[in-house]
């Protein structure tokens, strides 16, 4: 491969320990990440999406360890990484914005005084360079009259333009990985549009990567390169956002994408699927999705498939694609089928 | 250009105030529409005007002794009248205005200091340091108040300067206990976790972060704790542990009617309407700052 990869993660544990219990959050997570490009993660919540992104920013709180596996950036393994050295990075070479806007601002400091500290502090700008830095910043994320805004209080934006204003703290340092995670879930249709189109954007100007964490298909297809489908914290499927859409071949993922609108066809009832997420505290011994998924056999029920290469761009975790497979070999031929 | 266009010119930029400026309006703003509150804040800073000036005008000397004069009720000489030792009341409660809410203040400034330090470290990192914290301020506050002040001062020995460490230590548990709980409500929100992904030490987001977001609970209870401080003071002084005579706290002189209360019953009255005072505006004061600084009382 000719690209050059800004993150490499690679088969990344993450456990909460309660009650001298272990519960594993993301179970042998790895992807990897060409620089410029956007990799999105999809599931529903509980699937260890949102967990496998603090993992990398090492955002954890204390009964969530990292366990295993390492998380290369530039070369660097972040879980090796001393608590100075990991600070030096966030906000700085790894932003993160967060999916709640209206609270994820400090309501006690003005827009301005919240930009120039992620400057003072990794760039050690003072009061007027910060300030010039800031409505340049807020500027470059759309915001009008940045002169004025930059004096306000959080209280005194919308939810749009506090997610913008987190966008231009995130972005201040010029971070080289930006992970948003779910920064459209908290606004309405119309300003995730604007949103996801000024990340986009962004994107192309400053050649930034980009984790998007999402459960929803429409963000995937609107930003991402890459899709990592994850499901029980384990990844299910990993293919490019074209073949994620055109030639999905995990049920998990066929189920996603049954379960939203379509504009191309007529559906009169949309497909769920049934029940829920498995407690991380009793797992399935076998395929995590096994007790959800309308093809699963004994097979299913009692080994965990590993994710292996189906076709030149997928990779899935299915029994279903294995010579092992001991099911409908209807099933085996044409995959899942999505709803026609 | 007509004068009309200009001002329409003008009015077309819209015009910011300086953050901090525009906090202060906004809170005088809410203060104002509380009446109680804002005489008591008055009355707070007419009494620390009077501690401060007025030693300097009054004509006698606080602790001159004038056996001529001895015992006389209120005149228009000695307004307060005089005590047994002849020295004029009025005189002597003004100096000892100074005193009283001097160490109502200082022991509080202390106190909540150490019980600020105390609580954000105890909420902010939890776990074992919280439980030994929180562990000790049990202790401290198993005992009534004024009895542990007088157990301190028992040990340290009765001093003005002993009078506000014991007060102090008393206050840190109060002040400790607020601000761990603000402490956990706010550590948990969002923005703290913004601060974290975007590179701030433990240092800047306790201090920077999560100190500004807390400050309005322990504003109120500081004020609400002088009131304390300058009864405790006052009692401690009265029962001969505080400020030592001739000193004029308002307790002392107080204590020193208690004897003459038949005869000559101005000699507590004026010290205990003084020791009243104080309390009442710091009380008033107080309360009116909590609604002020409520947030959910947003205009």
């Amino acid at each position: 491969m000719s690209e050059e990869i800004i993150l490499d993660v690679k088969d990344l544990r993450t456990s909460f320990f309660v009650d001298d219990f272990e519960v594993k959050a993301v179970d042998g997570v790895s992807f990897k990440l060409p620089k410029g490009k956007t990799i999105g993660i999809v599931g529903e919540s509980g699937s260890g999406k949102s967990i496998t992104a603090l993992s990398i920013l090492r955002l954890l709180e204390k009964p969530g360890k990292i366990v295993g596996g390492e998380i290369n950036f530039k070369g660097n393994d972040l879980t090796k990484a001393s608590e100075q050295e990991i600070r030096s990075i966030r906000g700085n070479e790894i932003s993160m914005i967060f999916q709640e806007p209206m609270t994820s601002l400090n309501p006690v400091y003005t827009v301005g005084q919240q930009i120039r500290e992620t400057l003072k502090v990794h760039q050690g700008l003072g009061k007027e360079q910060g300030m010039e830095k800031g409505v340049e910043l807020l500027k470059l994320v759309g915001i009008p009259s940045p002169q004025e805004r930059i004096k306000q209080y959080p209280h005194e934006l919308s939810g749009g333009m506090r997610q913008r204003v987190m966008i231009a703290m995130a972005l201040a340092c010029n971070p080289e990985l930006l992970i948003a995670d779910e920064p459209t879930t908290a606004l309405d249709v119309t300003i995730q549009a604007q949103i996801l189109e000024l990340i986009n954007e962004l994107q192309e100007e400053l050649g930034m990567s980009v984790i998007m964490i999402t459960h929803d298909m429409g963000v995937v297809a609107e930003t991402c390169d890459y899709v990592a489908v994850m499901y029980g914290g384990k990844v299910v499927e990993y293919a490019d956002v074209k073949t994620i859409f055109k030639d999905p071949k995990h049920p998990y993922t066929v189920g996603l994408l049954n379960s939203i609108p379509r504009h191309d066809i007529d559906v009169d009832e949309l497909e769920p699927i049934r029940g829920s997420v498995p407690s991380p505290k009793n797992m399935p011994n076998g395929c995590r999705f096994a007790p959800r998924c309308p093809f699963a056999t004994d097979l299913c029920m009692e080994e965990l498939p590993d994710l292996g290469d189906v076709s030149d761009e997928n990779l899935v975790r299915c029994w279903i694609y294995s010579e092992r497979w001991d099911g409908d070999p209807e099933v085996k031929e044409h995959g899942p089928k999505r709803t026609t | 250009m007509n004068a009309e266009q200009a001002s329409s010119e003008v009015t077309q930029v819209p015009k910011v105030d300086s953050p901090l400026k525009r906090a202060m309006k906004d809170f005088y703003n809410k203060l104002k529409k509380n009446k109680t509150a804002l005489f008591g804040g008055y009355l707070i800073i007419f009494l620390i005007v009077v501690a401060i000036v007025g030693p300097y005008l009054t004509s006698f000397n606080p602790s001159e002794t004038d056996y001529s004069v001895k015992l006389q009720g209120p005149s228009a000489e000695h307004w307060f009248g005089t005590d047994h030792h002849g020295r004029d009341i009025f005189t002597r409660i003004i100096h000892g205005l100074g005193i009283t809410m001097g160490i109502g203040f200082f022991s509080t400034l202390i106190g909540s200091i150490v019980g600020i330090f105390l609580g954000i470290v105890s909420g902010y990192y939890g776990g074992k340091i919280d439980s030994v914290i929180m562990r000790l301020m049990d202790i401290l506050l198993a005992f009534p108040g004024i009895l542990l002040a007088l157990a301190l001062i028992s040990i340290l020995g009765a001093s003005l300067q002993n009078v506000v460490i014991a007060i102090a230590i008393f206050a840190i548990p109060t002040f400790a206990r607020i601000v761990r709980g603000s402490t956990l409500a706010t550590k948990n929100l969002e923005y703290i976790d913004a601060m974290r992904a975007l590179g701030a030490s433990d240092i800047r987001i306790i201090f920077k972060h999560i100190f500004p977001n807390i400050l309005s609970p322990i504003i109120v209870q500081a004020s609400l704790f002088i009131a304390t401080a300058v009864l405790s003071a006052s009692g401690l002084s009265f029962l001969g542990l505080g400020v030592q005579p001739p000193s004029p706290e308002l307790g002392a002189i107080l204590s020193d009617g208690k004897d003459f209360m038949w005869d000559a019953g101005h000699i507590a009255l004026f010290p205990g309407l003084g020791i009243m005072v104080i309390v009442l505006a710091f009380n008033v004061f107080g309360d009116g700052l909590r609604d002020a600084l409520d947030p959910k009382m947003k205009n």
